[in-house]
């Protein structure tokens, strides 16, 4: 990890405490998740509580404390895909991988999570790996997709 | 970039003029048709289109439609193009070539004139393409 | 700009909203360049990507104009044919059209097929028509004109009036009118020197909603005018777009129609030389349900915890750091430089008594045509779900439609006739909400859809008062009990009791309505509830637990079948069999995962 992409992050937003928020979100686009190190530097540096930042970083779905696989697959839970059995595409997902939602791989290829509604409901149900849509899925379909990413 | 005024939100809306008539199936002057099937293109139909969009462009007509369809069935006679004015029979021209064309939009799609001499026959059977 | 427009006889429409783009919308423009190129027509048409066309389910979709030919689930193989065919030698090809359902000569136009026939554009008016990263392509359609007019020849008030006399009143779920909204804050004191603020709400936080999102992505502008003419209204000169994170392209498109308007005056200083002054900037969401409800997206925006507070004050009395501040959702704005053009007499000739206008609704679920559709207020529910919808796929049978998100509510089949509008719905014990329907057929369990809602609030809660944290909860894993047939009889007094103590005493609007989706399933279905206490059966054979998985010895093996496929396909290795004799499963092993039932061609998987 490196320190130097945080603090350029960090440093952006000088001791502003309204812009914690931004400050973090830039810091999960950056690392793909919330490195501890990272909480640290903008406590520090942004004079703001370390409690603070902890709290606006469990609070927003957006932020992840845990590393994310290389392909991060998300699946879509909104009442659409709900209503069309994302939850057996999630168990399902959860098998072939041997993960639960939430966690990555040993390996690090794949992370899993259950997300809220990706607004494409059109195509339910739906997950997203990376930022590319597969949708219309069935149980069956579920090992042709991941095999595309190295499964 | 300057500022825009009011002015020049309508100068905007004038240029492009075109467009929406094109997108919106505005009202339009005329339609012409553009013979395209394998005969039409191999005696010449794409430089009739060509020379078509060339003159509506430089003349900044925004009132005609350009189209295409197949094979008009009278291959001898291609390049071949149908001329619809609005609330008007068909026209069909036959024979024609980049100058001919360039003369038909000229005096009949602008000027209301038909080109007796290019034309085929007025009335005749309608294309029910585009 | 001095330079003429180019001619071209065609151009070509390809949607690139988020649902045509994830079935690959880019990769057929991509593959139209390339062809077009290849025949050398590309002085003659032009390929425009545009927002979403509505269409969602028929992605990728082209429409050609002029003559608003309409392509559907077109892949890159069918591009080559198509360029040949249609825009060289003027042949359209009528596989890639679209064909209803049960017929079958296809469509051409566009307006004639039914999903668009019964539409009325206000909101979506540029959709399919623009191109949304170019401004011109906006202005060319009368965009920034009803700005110019309300800077230019309108006084606050006026604008005010014609707002409030329009009878607009708010899209993003409780329907209060929007012109006494501006009232409120334009006369509201401002203890920071009449510093005001204007804020667009999109986080679109409904499951199965993404109405905001498609006009930011299909038609940026749209909002961006309203919002200056608000600003005008309420006298405020900053103003603030929250994006929900999920919308990246919602994101981009917004950010490049800003920087867009700005280098043309449109925001800024003195704006079209009227002295307004007024800027506008995006924040993203990062993603919290919660922070949809006002005043937890106001805490967003000043950087803390997206947790709402008690109203009043209302945000139009202190808002943003203190100060009178105005919140209107996406779909609100772009309503509102039409009224301003064409005036609140034509706007409101459109609608019901009490609420006017359109209404953009998501049609999503067991429904044939999934899309994003724009109505009258007042229109039936059967019109939307039949003849816009297409009807239920697969012949099978409509149960309910779930308006108004987790805030909301089922509506049976009873009430099929019923005229969508802000009171009729919430007659029914829905609401109105963003305007998402998700529609349900005979499979659709209605105790698990209450149970997927809860889940969903629980999940949402902030946590800040008790009645939404705990007792969303403690009607959570009732519910739950209940989908796994250990539910008593008692439980469905205790889920009433609390809904109602929960409706009573919620901090805010999540909470109140958080028991809505389990108060109208036991209004409507009571039948269903009762089937899963009494019988511990799912009618629906949704809720997993309950059901019983069983291969059928005389289908599988009949014709020499016993196609081992259920075997292969089984998680768990529950079953048994070899190829070509008769399959079995072991139901101690059994998860319930459902995949044979699935993949079986035979029907040979039955569910007890």
């Amino acid at each position: 990890m490196s320190d130097q992409r945080t603090s350029a992050i960090v440093e952006k937003y000088g001791t502003d405490e309204s812009a914690t928020l931004s400050a973090l979100q830039d810091l999960q686009e950056e690392h793909g998740y919330l490195p501890r190190e990272a909480l640290l530097d903008v406590s520090k540096r942004m004079e703001v509580p370390l409690s603070r930042v902890l709290s606006l970083a469990t609070f927003f779905n957006a932020f992840s404390l845990k590393p994310k696989g290389k392909h991060h697959v998300n699946v879509c839970m909104g009442t659409a895909c709900h209503v069309r059995g994302s939850q057996l595409i999630l168990e399902k997902l959860e098998r072939e991988l041997g993960i639960k939602s939430g966690d990555t791989t040993p390996d690090r290829n794949f992370s899993l999570d259950a997300v809220r509604c990706v607004g494409c409901c059109g195509l339910a149900p739906v997950i997203m790996v990376g930022d590319t849509f597969h949708g219309k899925l069935s149980q069956a379909k579920v090992p042709g997709v991941l095999k595309k990413y190295g499964k | 970039m300057p500022k825009l005024t009011v002015e020049d939100l309508k100068k905007i809306r004038e240029k492009t003029r075109r467009t929406t008539m094109l997108r919106e199936g505005g009202e339009h002057r005329a339609k012409i048709t553009v013979h395209m099937g394998t005969c039409g293109i191999a005696s010449g139909a794409r430089d009739i289109m060509n020379a078509l969009i060339k003159e509506i462009e430089a003349r900044d007509i925004t009132d005609v439609i350009l189209t295409n369809s197949g094979c008009a069935g009278l291959c001898s006679r291609e390049p071949m193009a149908t001329v619809e004015m609005a609330g008007k029979a068909p026209v069909k021209y036959v024979d024609l070539t980049a100058e001919k064309i360039k003369e038909v939009l000229e005096k009949h799609v602008l000027g209301g004139k038909i080109v007796e001499s290019y034309a085929l026959g007025i009335g005749s059977e309608k294309t029910d393409l585009s | 700009m001095e330079e003429k427009e180019k001619a071209y006889r065609l151009h070509l429409m390809v949607c690139a909203g988020t649902g045509c783009v994830s079935n690959h919308a880019f990769e057929i423009k991509g593959a139209l360049e390339k062809e077009i190129k290849k025949q050398s027509l590309e002085n003659e048409v032009l390929v425009v990507t545009t927002g979403c066309n509505g269409f969602c389910e028929r992605g990728p979709l082209l429409v050609v104009q002029p003559g608003n030919i309409f392509y559907q689930q077109l892949t890159e193989k069918d591009i080559p044919h198509l360029v040949e065919e249609h825009f060289l030698k003027g042949r359209p090809v009528q596989k890639l059209m679209y064909t209803p359902p049960k017929e079958k000569t296809p469509i051409p136009v566009l307006s004639d097929i039914d999903f668009f026939k019964g539409q009325v554009l206000i909101a979506l008016r540029n959709r399919g028509l623009i191109d949304p990263e170019k401004i011109e392509e906006y202005i060319a359609r009368d965009g920034y004109t009803a700005m110019a007019k309300a800077l230019n020849e309108m006084t606050p008030e006026g604008i005010i009036e014609e707002i409030k006399k329009s009878g607009l009143r708010g899209r993003g779920g409780a329907g209060f009118p929007t012109g006494v909204k501006w009232e409120y804050v334009r006369n509201a004191p401002s203890t920071n020197g009449g510093v005001k603020y204007l804020v667009c709400n999109g986080d679109e936080g409904d499951p199965g909603a993404f109405m905001d999102r498609s006009i930011l992505e299909a038609d940026p502008h749209s909002v961006i005018e309203g919002m200056v003419i608000g600003a005008k209204a309420i006298g405020a000169s900053e103003g603030f777009v929250y994006v929900r994170n999920e919308y990246p392209l919602a994101l981009s498109r917004l950010n490049l129609a800003l920087k867009q308007a700005r280098e043309y005056g449109l925001l800024g200083k003195d704006i079209l030389g009227s002295g307004f002054n007024f800027d506008i900037k995006v924040h993203r969401g990062a993603g919290a349900f919660v922070c949809g409800e006002e005043t937890a997206l106001l805490h967003s925006l000043e950087g803390r915890l997206g947790e709402p507070r008690p109203r009043p004050p209302y945000p139009a009395e202190k808002g943003l750091r203190d100060q009178p501040t105005c919140i209107n959702n996406v779909e609100t704005w772009a309503n509102v430089p039409v009224i301003i053009s064409r005036g609140a007499n034509w706007y409101s000739s459109i609608g019901t008594k009490t609420s006017k206008g359109t209404k953009v609704f998501s049609l999503v679920g067991k429904i044939n045509n999934t899309g994003l559709v724009e109505v009258p207020m007042g229109i039936s529910l059967k019109e939307i779900i039949y003849n816009i919808g297409g009807g239920i796929p697969e012949g099978k049978e409509f149960k309910a439609v779930q308006t108004g998100g987790p805030s909301g509510g089922c509506i049976p089949k009873e009430k099929i006739d019923l005229p969508i509008d802000f009171e009729s719905l919430t007659e029914a014990g829905s609401m109105m909400g963003s305007g998402g329907m998700v529609v349900m057929d005979e499979d659709t369990c209605m105790v698990d859809v209450a149970r997927y809602f809860l889940s969903f609030t629980q999940d949402e809660s902030c946590g800040k008062c008790t009645p939404c944290r705990e007792g969303t909860k403690a009607m959570l894993s009732i519910l739950t009990r209940i989908t796994e047939g250990k539910g008593t009889e008692g439980d469905l007094v205790l889920l009433r009791d609390l809904a109602e103590s929960i409706k009573d005493s919620a901090l805010c609007g999540l909470g109140n309505t958080a028991p809505n989706p389990v108060l109208t399933t036991m209004q409507y279905f009571m039948e269903e509830y009762e089937t899963h206490i009494k019988d511990k059966k799912c009618p629906a054979r949704v809720c997993r637990q309950l059901n019983t998985y069983i291969v059928d010895e005389n289908t599988c093996v009949k014709d020499g079948r016993g196609c081992d496929l259920c075997k292969r396909n089984c998680a768990t290795d529950a079953i048994l069999g070899e190829k070509g004799k008769a399959h079995r499963v072991v139901q101690e092993k059994c998860i319930k995962c459902g995949v044979c039932y699935d993949v079986c061609n035979f029907n040979a998987v039955k569910i007890e």
